[in-house]
């Protein structure tokens, strides 16, 4: 089996793709679509990377991104960060909430498995 | 270089564009070349049948090589040249350059109109993408949607052998992504139509000021105690931003105090016994007299009290309230005219100040005043207080206060952008209306 990656996404056609392309290429892919509980999404499913929204019903992305670096079991997970703000003010509030990488809606398949995998590789 | 000697550069600036050789337009005028090429360098004046000959030949009214450049030009480059006060354009030669080179002149002006707008509409767009929290949903779940579009549709485009129910299921996706979007973007068209309909991108403040327009600055609901500020505010379709309904939210708050301190039939009573007297308005009801100028101005109507305008300031001189009157305009941007009573009230905090003022109109119009600063929100040791001043205005239709006090009228404007008066000692900036107008 792959390395796990988690997907925390309320769009369910886009956690469709991101699944079955990131399974193609040899992951292991949890998918959870809301703010709520997807601190304890990260503690059950474990993953080696997260791809994270930042506008999710219940909690924003960053919030989420906040606590979970406050862990230290989640100090250095590889997280990527998917928003449809691509201000700067946005990628500086990332950077500051702990992101490993920023990608603002629209992406392409292929942004995101570039993105995947080298931080999988960092 | 004044206008009028430059006709000889004009006259050389149209034969070059009609292609016309120096001695092609000398025979067809019945001049030797060496006199027009005199003229064309600004050393022999020219008059009568020779320029009606001249400008008839280079097809233009004789008029427009005599006055050149129009005065909106002039204008229009003076205002351009104070958008960038740093780069230190040749003001003293601006009647040259537009004379010698109306084409880059125009182009320039043109220029600086268009970066205008377009700051303008991004500046609104930018307020109403911050303010706008309908605005700012509908178009993440637009971008959203185009997303999966876009990721589904690369999956079949570019996964060389997908199983059948993936394909299927991935067609249906895209499917059901393509109807949301259309609905979403048909939905966003209707809203942004529908909110720009009186008033093409309009920002808080736009809106804000139009609602108070809207409902004649009087609110009689809120007087009659038959509705509350949120009814009033939430109730209203025109208020379609958060940042417009905050504004309006403090404002009738304020409204709605100042109806607690002086209540309509009273205030009526009052005005029918005693006239306008803003004093003894605030005397009467024991209330600062800041509430009983507010008080005058929302009831103008009703009361019978003639044209009232009102404006208040806080202690940075912003401007949060406007009620101009026609021939007292209120600037909508930037800071207005430092001699207004209103600013020297802030200077002297609880001092009531009667001022007769002058507007700097073609038609010099006057205006009693009466400003006055107080504290507003409560008071407490430790804190700085906040201060707000307010001022009442409206035409003097008879100077007997005036007289009475002995003043002589204050000169003031609107803002130095759109005022002429020259020697002014408060100017903070150049005025973008030529001189004399």
């Amino acid at each position: 089996m792959g390395k796990r990656v988690l997907v925390i996404e309320d769009e369910p056609n886009i956690i469709e793709a991101i699944k079955f392309f990131l399974s193609r290429d040899g992951w292991e892919v949890f998918t959870h679509s809301n703010g709520h509980d997807a601190l304890e999404a990260v503690d059950r499913r474990a993953p080696d990377l997260l791809i994270l929204d930042v506008m999710l019903p219940g909690r924003s992305g960053y919030e989420i991104l906040r606590e979970l670096r406050a862990q230290e079991r989640w100090a250095k997970l590889p997280v990527l960060i998917l928003t449809a703000r691509g201000q700067t003010k946005d990628r500086e509030m990332a950077a500051a909430a702990g992101a490993s990488r920023f990608m603002t809606k629209p992406f392409s398949n292929t942004d995101i498995l570039e993105a995947v995998r080298e931080l999988a590789e960092a | 270089m004044a206008r009028d000697t430059l006709t000889g550069t004009r006259i050389r600036e149209r034969r070059t564009a009609l292609r016309l050789k120096q001695a092609e337009l000398a025979e067809a005028a019945g001049i030797s070349a060496s006199y027009l090429n005199l003229i064309e360098h600004n050393r022999r004046r020219i008059g009568g049948k020779l320029l009606l000959s001249i400008a008839r030949i280079l097809e233009v009214e004789p008029s427009a090589l005599v006055e050149g450049a129009e005065v909106a030009l002039i204008a229009a480059l003076r205002e351009a040249a104070a958008a960038r006060p740093d780069l230190k354009a040749e003001l003293d030669r601006i009647d040259e350059f537009a004379g010698r080179f109306p084409g880059w002149a125009a182009l320039l002006a043109d220029s600086r109109k268009r970066i205008d707008a377009l700051e303008r509409t991004v500046e609104t767009l930018t307020d109403r993408l911050t303010h706008d929290p309908h605005l700012a949903a509908s178009l993440h779940d637009m971008l959203s949607t185009v997303t999966s579009i876009r990721s589904t549709a690369g999956i079949l485009a570019e996964t060389g052998e997908i199983e059948p129910e993936w394909r299927d299921r991935f067609h249906r996706n895209i499917n059901e992504d393509a109807r949301r979007l259309a609905e979403s973007s048909t939905a966003l068209v209707r809203y942004l139509d529908s909110a720009d309909s009186e008033a093409n991108l309009t920002s808080p403040q736009e809106e804000v000021e139009a609602f108070l327009e809207e409902n004649a600055y009087h609110f009689p609901v809120l007087e009659e105690g038959s509705r509350t500020v949120d009814e009033i505010v939430d109730g209203s379709a025109s208020l379609t931003m958060a940042a417009s309904r905050d504004a309006m939210r403090r404002y009738l708050s304020r409204y709605a105090r100042d109806v607690t301190r002086i209540p309509p039939a009273p205030l009526r009573d009052f005005v029918a016994a005693q006239g306008f007297d803003p004093a003894a308005l605030a005397q009467a009801f024991d209330a600062p007299l800041g509430s009983a100028l507010h008080r005058l101005a929302t009831l103008q109507a009703e009361a019978g009290l003639g044209p009232l305008g009102l404006v208040i300031c806080d202690a940075s001189g912003t401007l949060l309230f406007r009620k101009p009157l026609d021939e007292f305009p209120l600037p909508r941007f930037g800071a207005a005219c430092a001699l207004w009573p209103l600013f020297t009230a802030l200077t002297r905090p609880a001092q009531p100040i009667y001022r007769l003022v002058e507007q700097s109109a073609r038609e010099a119009r006057r205006f009693e005043t009466f400003s006055v600063a107080e504290p507003t929100g409560g008071m407490r040791f430790g804190d700085v207080a906040r201060i707000e001043a307010v001022m009442l205005f409206r035409p003097s239709f008879d100077s007997q206060r005036a007289g009475q006090t002995g003043q002589a009228p204050v000169p003031i404007g609107v803002s130095c952008r759109i005022c002429a008066r020259t020697g002014c000692s408060a100017r903070r900036e150049p005025s973008v209306l030529a001189e004399g107008l």
